[in-house]
């Protein structure tokens, strides 16, 4: 095991760490917003259904973020231990995102402890309800400068390269880099459609079950509307992310494209698989798509594949990231499309069946997507690490225990996401909602208008 | 002041207040499960989740802002300590990681569980004298660099007088920290039965913790002649802090201003920790890096420098507000909200 190549450990245990991280994080930035849109609607409309669905939700999230923290602190040790020279290097131009980043992890961690034991305290319900601007700027300012960090992997600038050191470094403009924008708000606008959407398929799953209660037709109206909104705002800025591409980072567009020869109305392709001469074999060929996805113009210029040395392009692999991440993004605008015009559907149900499983599957689509769009992100940029200055193999630990704490992470993440599910799920099932409803007395106090 | 030297004050303080606030934790941690092993949970189980439940979040902030402070402010800290910790980091991340989310499952899931809560107590202990290699290793002599790969030698680490006496002061630090902590606030919500027991726990941990501390001060003199001598001319304030202890002592020995004698206890460690910081420099990894020529470029040492200060200004106020909330609130400590 020893004798295996650090870098390729390096990364295994890097992914392996981003891979079960990236599912809390995205739970992290966008729950704060679901609990605040349903706090505010159960206290503008006084149906206490939603400041109780706002509880309930607040209960799960806890444990998300318990684990969320520790998955944090795992990867920002991490970056020091298994890539030491590219902090060594890369760390004067990044460290200022890296830092600012803690302290918007450290308002919300603040916030999140307030709010959670502060439901009782507060006279004015809107007291406690502003305790979570806080935590949502926190997350979602965390968001921003960890990413930016990451656009600068993929964009660098605001520094020169002297004999192997960063110098002329210019903080401000390597955090805002031409990546910035649009990696931003589509992580933001992602993460907030995958936690909406995993609230949804909790709430299709309630009334599948069989579980009447109109707290869950509420429940399931605020999560999937929310989905719809936020996912169009997901693909919209998806499409800028492809002309940012397009124009600064071309190979990575190449490669997930299978697009080889440089030219103007360029065709897309969809599926299909390479032979070894990377011929294209079974693939859906769509006219003029790539040009128009690249700069809205059927005759715009595409870079090719071809342009870059081979041993400076992505893998190809990336094609079928970049394919079913999209293919995703089509279906969960779609579904909640389907929901808000139920009524006009044929048949008489209200919930027809296959309309709730659909639904149920928003959650873990939208998460799958979350990880394909980092697949092609993170393995469309290599070989680098710092794109066009610093390799990945240059970048890695020479330490061969490597191994051995793959391992060891390994047996930790499936501890830890197996207890996490069974706390949650235990959680749920102890103290059921309509339980709680009565003991609560809400269904008399008012607010279900039935 | 140089950026860099105000980096690394700024970075001291921050590791001193992880050391106060995490030393909280992990002790309230320990306390929990030998309590319950002994079954004498009942008398300080709800004290201790009272006042732990919204802040463990905050402790782990701690550690997160020290560590990426420290990589940002002196990039080759990275390089050298990350080269070298792979294995025990790995671990402590691990343990911390562990403690964490059982924590969580532990308090906030609706199974009570000893498995649980075995595991947050054990790794209390464990996390403090795993960090406390990266304090040893500082002193230099523990690491081997061949051309550009920097390795931990681990014989030397674990026959070394030091390393182990700077483990041991971890833990018991750790645990006279809390003890005088939790008496404090014991007797804030006037828990009379938790107070009797925290208060046994603390006079318990203090003679440890001098002993240990002056061993760990002999072996360093044995170790580093340099970073001895140091220490040895700031005896004032190794002297105030020997001070501090006694005041603490006498405070919880007569049974009165607890306030008080926590307050002492931290300063009794802040004198300490900060004579041995001071004595450190200018070196952060002896031999190797030193505060000035480890330093990242000004102008992201300024960048850093001013983010900091407009963090505090966000900081500051929310720290307040948690400890009005939950510390010195006497209704919530009490357990009426």
């Amino acid at each position: 095991m020893s004798s295996l190549d650090p870098v390729l450990m390096s990364r295994m245990l890097t992914g392996l760490t981003l891979f079960v991280h990236i599912v809390l994080a995205t739970i992290g930035v966008g729950i704060p917003i679901m609990l605040a849109l349903a706090e505010w609607r159960g206290i503008r409309t006084g149906d206490n259904h939603y400041t109780l669905l706002a509880r309930r939700w607040a209960r799960g999230f806890v444990i998300t973020v318990a684990v969320g923290v520790v998955t944090g602190t795992a990867i920002g040790l991490q970056l020091s231990l298994l890539w030491p020279t590219f902090m060594r290097v890369a760390g004067k131009a990044i460290a200022l995102p890296l830092f600012m980043e803690t302290f918007a992890f450290f308002v919300e961690a603040i916030f999140l402890g307030i709010y959670l034991y502060t439901w009782d305290r507060f006279k004015n319900k809107w007291t406690h309800l502003l305790l979570l601007i806080p935590v949502a700027i926190g997350s979602s300012a965390s968001a921003f400068f960890i990413t930016s960090m990451n656009a600068f992997m993929n964009q660098p600038q605001g520094f020169e390269l002297v004999d192997g050191v960063f110098t002329n470094v210019n903080p401000f403009v390597a955090m805002f880099n031409p990546a910035t924008p649009t990696k931003v708000s589509h992580v933001l606008a992602s993460a907030y459609t995958t936690s909406a959407a995993a609230l949804a398929s909790i709430a299709a799953f309630n009334l599948l079950r069989g579980r009447k209660h109109v707290y869950f037709k509420k429940a399931l109206k605020i999560t999937v509307v929310s989905t719809f909104v936020f996912a169009v705002a997901t693909v919209m800025i998806g499409d800028f992310s492809g002309k940012f591409l397009a124009k600064y980072q071309p190979e990575k567009l190449a490669a997930a494209e299978w697009h080889f020869e440089t030219m103007t109305e360029a065709p897309l392709i969809y599926g299909g698989f390479l032979d070894e001469n990377n011929n294209i074999k079974y693939a859906l060929k769509i006219p003029y798509a790539l040009s128009i996805l690249a700069g809205n113009n059927p005759h715009q210029e595409v870079i090719g594949l071809n342009e870059f040395p081979e041993n400076e392009r992505p893998p190809m692999s990336v094609h079928y990231f970049f394919d079913l991440k999209v293919t995703s993004g089509a279906v969960i605008v779609l579904i909640p499309l389907l929901y808000m015009f139920r009524k006009k559907l044929p048949g008489k149900k209200p919930y027809p069946k296959w309309l709730l499983i659909s639904i149920l599957a928003l959650g873990p689509l939208s998460m799958s997507a979350i990880w394909l769009g980092w697949f092609l992100a993170e393995i469309g940029r290599q070989p680098w690490i710092v794109r066009g200055y610093m390799k990945v193999s240059d970048a890695a630990t020479t330490s061969t225990s490597v191994g051995w704490m793959l391992v060891l992470f390994i047996i930790l993440y499936l501890v830890l996401s197996v207890s996490a599910i069974r706390v949650l799920s235990q959680l749920f099932r102890n103290k059921s909602a309509e339980e709680e409803i009565r003991t609560l007395g809400l269904d008399i106090e008012g607010g279900d208008r039935k | 002041m140089s950026y860099e030297l105000i980096g690394i004050t700024v970075l001291w303080l921050f590791l001193y207040g992880y050391l106060i606030i995490a030393s909280i934790d992990f002790g309230a941690g320990f306390f929990a499960f030998y309590a319950r092993l002994t079954k004498q949970d009942h008398l300080i189980n709800r004290l201790i989740s009272r006042y732990l439940s919204p802040v463990w979040e905050i402790t782990n902030v701690f550690f997160v802002f020290f560590y990426i402070g420290i990589v940002g402010f002196f990039p080759d800290t990275a390089y050298y300590y990350g080269s070298a910790l792979l294995v025990p980091a790995s671990i402590a991340v691990i343990l911390l990681a562990i403690r964490g989310s059982f924590y969580a499952f532990e308090n906030y899931g609706s199974k009570k569980s000893l498995v649980y809560l075995f595991l947050y107590g054990a790794t209390g202990l464990l996390i403090p004298a795993s960090l406390s290699v990266a304090l040893t290793m500082s002193e230099g002599g523990f690491i081997v660099k061949q051309g550009e790969t920097v390795s931990l030698d681990y014989w030397e680490l674990f026959t070394n007088p030091l390393s182990w006496s700077i483990v041991g002061l971890a833990i018991v630090s750790v645990l006279f920290i809390s003890g005088t902590f939790l008496t404090f606030y014991a007797s804030r919500a006037e828990d009379h039965a938790a107070l009797k027991l925290m208060r046994n726990y603390a006079l318990f941990w203090s003679t440890p913790t001098i002993i240990l501390a002056l061993t760990a001060f002999i072996y360093l003199g044995q170790h580093n002649e340099r970073h001895f001598q140091n220490m040895m001319d700031l005896w004032w304030l190794l002297g105030l802090s020997v001070a501090f202890f006694m005041i603490a002592m006498w405070l919880i020995y007569n049974g009165r201003r607890y306030g008080l004698a926590f307050i002492c206890v931290m300063l009794q460690f802040f004198t300490a920790f900060f004579a041995y910081g001071i004595g450190h420099y200018p070196y952060i990894l002896d031999p190797y890096i030193t505060v000035q020529s480890s330093a990242t470029t000004p102008a992201m040492g300024f960048a850093l420098v001013a983010a900091f200060i407009g963090g505090l200004f966000l900081l500051i106020p929310s720290l307040i507000l948690v400890f009005k909330l939950f510390l010195f609130d006497a209704d919530y400590v009490k357990g009426k909200k």
